[in-house]
């Protein structure tokens, strides 16, 4: 490699290192930036009742978001509730109890699961596990549990129900996964010392392993939490596209991901489609927050086992 | 009972529950692993990979067009991701002091946690309305917006394992930093960067939502990087949803040909991420 004459190598590679390091800042900074124009008029006319108002009707030009939000938040919880014991279980299973081979398997195993895409998630949830639900769970809880708020109406298939089981799947990789990184970082000694006094495994784990690694794991699964809430293609898919506002774990719902999807491409007028950007700054600004939180808890786990040293 | 019996008996509870829990996040990936191989092997056949979709209702076709368009907009996604990825990283590794360097890499892991379809959003507003229309380009800035974090991050960890005594080897010898970095530390580092490179594209090459509304889709060859262009996941999605049995089949088909390009993928990279400089 040479360079023309007069041309300064080391500045030049500087300067497109800085370039593209700093491009990444440039990225969020664009992306709200953009976002926050784009959505401005729909900012000024409807002000905060877009965030509390219940009616979407574009032809009549009124815009309220609270369906979908609604439906984020429900299916969002309910699958971080479902998820986190079970991921975290198998996180404490691969480090604490398997033998360290027969682990790594299920840890490879756990990351074919992150692997597969979310669009093909979503066509074995419409074609597979919907009809299921439709014909076997759903009566079967309508029978029994009906009478109970959450289980009322008719068995769909395609549902809040759905949504939350195949947000429970796909956020399980990501709590496991990083959980147990986490266990790995917890220091040798901190078991041994358990062991030492005479503690079984499991009040191992519960006293010298999870506390130790709480921050971290509240890291991984808020880190869940962001996935759940941006989750896209699965969710429209299976989660029956209708904004009402239900109880009902039963009925149809949608999210503000997949009004996104479903209709930014047909938006009619320009204050449809600032309230779609609108959707997707709040969006945006609820992942953002998100990540910067689970970020700052995994990170104060790796800094205390770094200053803790032994490893 | 006395107070050693209970406790290693919920000691043996707690194990058991633990089992239980590694199973049933095991079960799903059974359960759609074996659906996508037994709904999707009888319609791989030499048409899916030759044919364009056939027109709804009617049986037969393939998803080439798909299979050609998701290779190029990964190709164009990669051209413009990969060098902002690596360049970024040398950046963190070469240069930047500890405050900045944290900065950026803080902000690529908040980066790579935005939702896919805002990358979309963003990439409509950049792209598809100066455009005044839907192109392959805007979809690879889509993904491309998808990589920048994955390789920057992976490619930092790579080059951080490279031992000083090699970059300063070279640097003794008089040679500059700008072709230390390329040829000695780059070099020594490929084959965990290209291990990114694999992940990023095994990522973006599944995304869908992001092609919504930038690459978004066509049922026919396209002919122009300014034209929409069809990509596997968007067919999946399109076919998913249809009420046609048939184009059910192809969805399943294309869902098993993307599965097992993940697979081989991560298993790939997998297999060149054993770092020499590991311990």
């Amino acid at each position: 490699m040479k360079l023309p004459k007069g041309l300064n190598g080391d500045l030049l590679f500087k300067g497109i290192t800085v370039l593209f390091a700093f491009s990444i800042l440039a990225i969020i900074a664009l992306m709200i930036l953009e976002m926050a124009d784009q959505s401005l008029p729909a900012i000024r006319k409807f002000g905060w009742s877009f965030v509390g108002g219940s009616d979407w009707d574009a032809v009549q030009g009124i815009f309220g978001a609270l369906p979908y939000i609604w439906g984020t938040v429900v299916s969002s919880i309910l699958a971080l509730l479902l998820a986190t014991p079970l991921g975290v279980g198998t996180a404490i299973f691969i480090t604490e109890i398997a033998p360290k081979r027969f682990g790594g398997v299920v840890a490879s195993l756990v990351e074919l699961l992150a692997a597969i895409p979310s669009v093909i998630y979503g066509l074995w949830g419409v074609l597979v596990m919907a009809p299921w639900l439709q014909q076997t769970v759903q009566p079967y809880l309508i029978d029994h549990f009906g009478f109970l708020p959450f289980f009322q109406g008719a068995p769909y298939g395609v549902s809040m129900m759905a949504a939350v089981i195949i947000l429970m799947i796909m956020v399980l990789p990501i709590i496991t996964s990083i959980t147990k990184e986490v266990l790995q970082a917890v220091p040798q000694n901190q078991r041994e010392a358990a062991i030492a006094l005479g503690a079984t495994r499991w009040e191992m784990i519960r006293m010298a392993v999870l506390p130790y690694g709480r921050s971290g794991i509240l890291g991984a699964v808020i880190l869940g939490l962001g996935r759940a809430v941006g989750e896209t293609m699965a969710v429209t898919m299976v989660i029956g596209n209708t904004p009402q506002i239900s109880l009902s774990l039963l009925s149809p719902g949608y999210t503000m991901p997949s009004v996104i999807a479903n209709e930014f491409n047909e938006a009619t007028s320009a204050l449809h489609s600032a309230a779609l950007m609108e959707i997707g700054l709040i969006l945006l600004a609820v992942t953002l927050i998100i990540n910067v939180l689970a970020r700052l808890l995994l990170w104060s786990m790796t800094r205390k086992t770094a200053v803790g040293g032994a490893k | 009972m006395n107070r050693l019996t209970i406790r290693s008996l919920k000691n043996a509870l707690m194990m058991l529950l633990l089992g239980v829990a590694t199973l049933t996040v095991l079960l799903p990936l059974v359960m759609i692993f074996v659906h996508i191989v037994k709904m999707g092997i009888s319609s791989v056949s030499p048409d899916f990979f030759t044919q364009i979709p056939a027109p709804p209702g009617e049986s037969g076709g393939g998803m080439a067009n798909g299979l050609v368009g998701s290779a190029i907009l990964i190709v164009l996604a990669g051209g413009l991701g990969i060098p902002v990825g690596i360049f970024g990283a040398m950046y963190l590794v070469e240069y930047g002091g500890s405050r900045i360097s944290s900065g950026i890499r803080f902000a690529a892991d908040v980066l790579s946690g935005v939702p896919s379809i805002i990358t979309g959003m963003v990439a409509y507003t950049l792209m598809v309305v100066p455009m005044k229309g839907f192109s392959a380009l805007a979809g690879a800035v889509a993904l491309a917006l998808i990589m920048i974090p994955i390789v920057l991050r992976t490619t930092e960890e790579q080059l951080k394992m490279v031992p000083d005594t090699l970059r300063e080897a070279s640097l003794a010898l008089g040679v500059p930093l700008w072709r230390t970095s390329l040829r000695v530390t780059l070099r020594s580092a490929l084959k965990g960067v290209l291990t990114g490179i694999l992940l990023a594209v095994a990522r973006i090459a599944g995304e869908t939502a992001p092609l919504l509304f930038t690459a978004l889709g066509n049922q026919f060859w396209s002919k122009k990087l300014t034209e929409p262009i069809a990509a596997l996941p968007l067919q999946i999605f399109n076919f998913a949803i249809s009420p046609y049995d048939d184009w059910h089949r192809l969805a399943w088909a294309g869902a098993l040909v993307l599965v097992t390009l993940m697979f081989v993928l991560s298993l790939t990279a997998r297999f060149l991420g054993r770092n020499k400089y590991q311990s």
